[in-house]
């Protein structure tokens, strides 16, 4: 199966201006080549503490940001250069739901005129048949269709975020990048909000970059799961495997780090020790060494690639090297 | 379902303000004032000219606040325009017919002929608040020069608002370097002593009411760019705009449609007051004889012929107290507006 959705080597480095001059006194590698596929109707996830670049990606698949380096590939056809016009009809195929369901819908819109957006800038369907489109959107989302005439900020948390996601879903998109959409939610509606965009994925046939800190939501809602440390992916597997046989140090520190709703389990003691490095000034060879149980000295000076050990597992770690 | 709703509708924020609005009485009473003398005062010609409403002359109806009609048509011996203050026209006129006068029967440029002492003449039935220098009543050349002091402060202030707000929302959008160099720019230009720059080329051109307007705004767009500038900076990296990005919404639908509402309330809480600034400086060009062409009816020419005819002070106080009166309303107005757009009073 071909890929819906290819990332090479993606880069990003964002300028520190010092000074009156604006001089570029250094970089933040927010993240630091990364590379992953998705294909059609898939979830990849990727998961992280926060400042590891997770967001990052996201947006630079939709090109919100500009890529340091690298390539994007979307259906084949490589974005990452593509002027402003030509990307503009590419982004139809890919949409983003955010975070704060507050701060990404404008107060000032209805929620009909927040879903109408797209097909408006589109201009694909006709303005008699828009409202009818959108009411089926809402519908869709579970929203009722008065909804349309009121304001955002007469909505809940929840009923936000559906909204965001018919949003997305207008232009029928094929790829829907999602950065920790149900984060701010209550945990009774992120259940309900997950659940919808599991349903919308078997309906619409829909591909999710799904980017989550949360293990729980993780677990819930992916295919494949990739773990994220200082802008480097460190593994990547499908979801079974990796909740399973974690192999990278940092995956399994992080696996055991999550809250298990089960107080007489007894906790594996697999503590990593100290803070995230400075993106600014990240550590040579593994990233991770500063904090690794297992670092030798090629960790220092050295950068792991990711390697495959299983099919569709791969690990960014000397300790899988096979010589 | 209805219709409109990517229109305007209004929504309980918008109703907290008008409220608050008009919970400061003194505003809007203000507001009604202004409104009403302006009104007045653009319906100047029906209460100081110097023709008739209406005339019926031989069974017919002659309107000379609209047309001008020649002398001929009341049986006078020229085909000039009937000059109706004539007291031989009036003669044959009222022989067969009447006519209905405005209460004041001067306009802005009327001479009173019949003044039987010189020029300033002090008040009296006839001018109200007496003649200015040029024997020209001083009640129609305020009523007048109310009209165009406002008419010329509202689109000063529309047109510099309007440039400025695209000014401000280019810079703030877009940032960075368009950001800095257009704000270095605009340093240099604001840094130009406008008044004196005003005066030269008033004196290159002719000024007449739109070279006029054309000069100020020159250096009047520049009020709104700050703060304008400033809240498109502090939306453009909202999610909802990020979101609009992503959907392939246009920069400029972008600018108009999600953050140029959000910046617009700072803005209005300005006009008043960019109003204000417009017409006093207006009024200081005039003071100054550099402003609108000799013979218009003008506020600061009034002040000025105060200026130099110490002896009649109804001409200084006259002017003063139709500024003053207009200025306080609006600042009143102002500070009401002020008050309708405040977040911590509409908990917006």
């Amino acid at each position: 199966m071909s890929a819906l959705l290819e990332v090479q080597g993606l880069v990003k480095h964002f300028p520190i201006l010092r000074g009156v001059l604006q001089r570029v006194s250094g970089h933040v590698h927010a993240v630091d080549g990364v590379d992953f596929a998705i294909a059609p109707g898939e979830t990849l996830c990727l998961v992280g503490e926060s400042g590891c670049g997770k967001s990052t990606v996201g947006k630079l698949i939709l090109r919100l940001i500009e890529p340091t380096a690298g390539s994007i590939r979307l259906g084949g056809r490589d974005i990452t250069a593509l002027g402003a016009e030509a990307m503009r009809t590419e982004r139809r195929h890919v949409q983003m739901v955010f975070q704060d369901p507050y701060a990404s819908l404008n107060p000032r819109l209805t929620a009909g005129a927040i879903v109408a957006e797209p097909l408006e800038n589109y201009g694909e369907v006709s303005a008699a048949d828009r409202q009818d489109r959108v009411v089926k959107l809402l519908e869709r989302v579970g929203l009722r269709a008065e909804a349309m005439r009121r304001y955002p900020f007469e909505f809940s948390g929840g009923q936000r975020q559906r909204l965001g996601i018919a949003r997305a879903l207008a232009l029928n998109p094929k790829l829907i990048v999602a950065d920790e959409p149900v984060s701010a939610l209550d945990v009774s509606v992120q259940a309900q909000v997950l659940n919808l965009l599991m349903d919308l994925q078997e309906e619409y046939g829909l591909a999710y970059l799904f980017v989550s800190h949360d293990l729980g939501v993780v677990e819930h809602i992916g295919h494949r799961i990739a773990v994220m440390y200082l802008g480097r992916i460190v593994e990547l597997a499908d979801k079974a495997t990796l909740f399973r046989a974690p192999q990278h140090p940092y995956t399994q520190a992080l696996i055991a780090a999550a809250p298990l709703p089960d107080p007489r389990r007894k906790r594996d003691k697999l503590v990593i020790e100290g803070d995230v490095p400075s993106p600014i000034n990240p550590p040579s060879g593994c990233h991770f060494h500063t904090r690794c149980p297992h670092a030798a000295p090629r960790c220092r000076q050295e950068a792991p690639k990711l390697k495959p050990i299983a099919t569709g597992h791969v690990v960014s770690c000397h300790l899988h090297d096979r010589p | 379902m209805a219709t409109g709703w990517f229109g305007y509708r209004v929504t309980p924020l918008d109703r907290r303000r008008w409220a608050n609005f008009k919970a400061n009485r003194r505003g809007f009473w203000s507001l009604w004032i202004f409104l009403g003398l302006f009104v007045f005062s653009l319906c100047a010609e029906l209460f100081a000219n110097d023709r008739p409403i209406l005339v019926r002359f031989e069974g017919a109806f002659y309107v000379p606040v609209l047309k001008d009609y020649p002398e001929t048509a009341f049986g006078g011996d020229f085909e000039t325009a009937a000059v109706y203050r004539d007291p031989e026209v009036a003669g044959l006129i009222e022989a067969k017919g009447w006519m209905l006068w405005p209460p004041i029967r001067y306009s802005y440029r009327t001479i009173n002929l019949g003044l039987n002492r010189p020029a300033p003449a002090p008040p009296s039935t006839e001018n109200w608040l007496g003649t200015d220098d040029q024997g020209r009543d001083v009640v129609a050349r305020l009523i007048y020069g109310f009209r165009i002091s406002v008419l010329f402060g509202l689109t000063l202030t529309v047109l510099s608002s309007l440039i400025g707000i695209a000014a401000g929302a280019v810079q703030g959008y877009f940032g960075g370097l368009t950001d800095l160099i257009f704000q270095r720019v605009m340093e240099i230009w604001s840094g130009m002593p406008t008044l004196y720059l005003l005066i030269i080329l008033a004196s290159v051109v002719e000024p007449n009411f739109w070279w006029l307007l054309g000069l100020m705004l020159l250096f009047s767009w520049m009020a709104l760019v700050g703060v304008v500038r400033a809240e498109f900076l502090r939306v453009r990296n909202f999610d909802f705009v990020r979101a609009a990005r992503a959907l392939g919404v246009s920069d400029v639908r972008i600018m108009w449609r999600h953050i140029l509402p959000n910046a617009i309330v700072a803005s209005l809480t300005f006009l008043p007051f960019i109003l204000n600034g417009s017409i006093t400086t207006l009024t200081s060009l005039d003071f100054l004889g550099f402003g609108l062409p000799p013979g218009s009816p003008s506020l600061g020419e009034l002040l000025q012929q105060g200026k130099t005819n110490l002896q009649a002070p109804w001409l200084g106080i006259s002017a003063f107290v139709v500024l003053a009166t207009m200025l306080t309303l609006l600042i009143f107005v102002g500070e009401a507006v002020r008050d309708a757009f405040d977040p911590k009073k509409t908990g917006a």
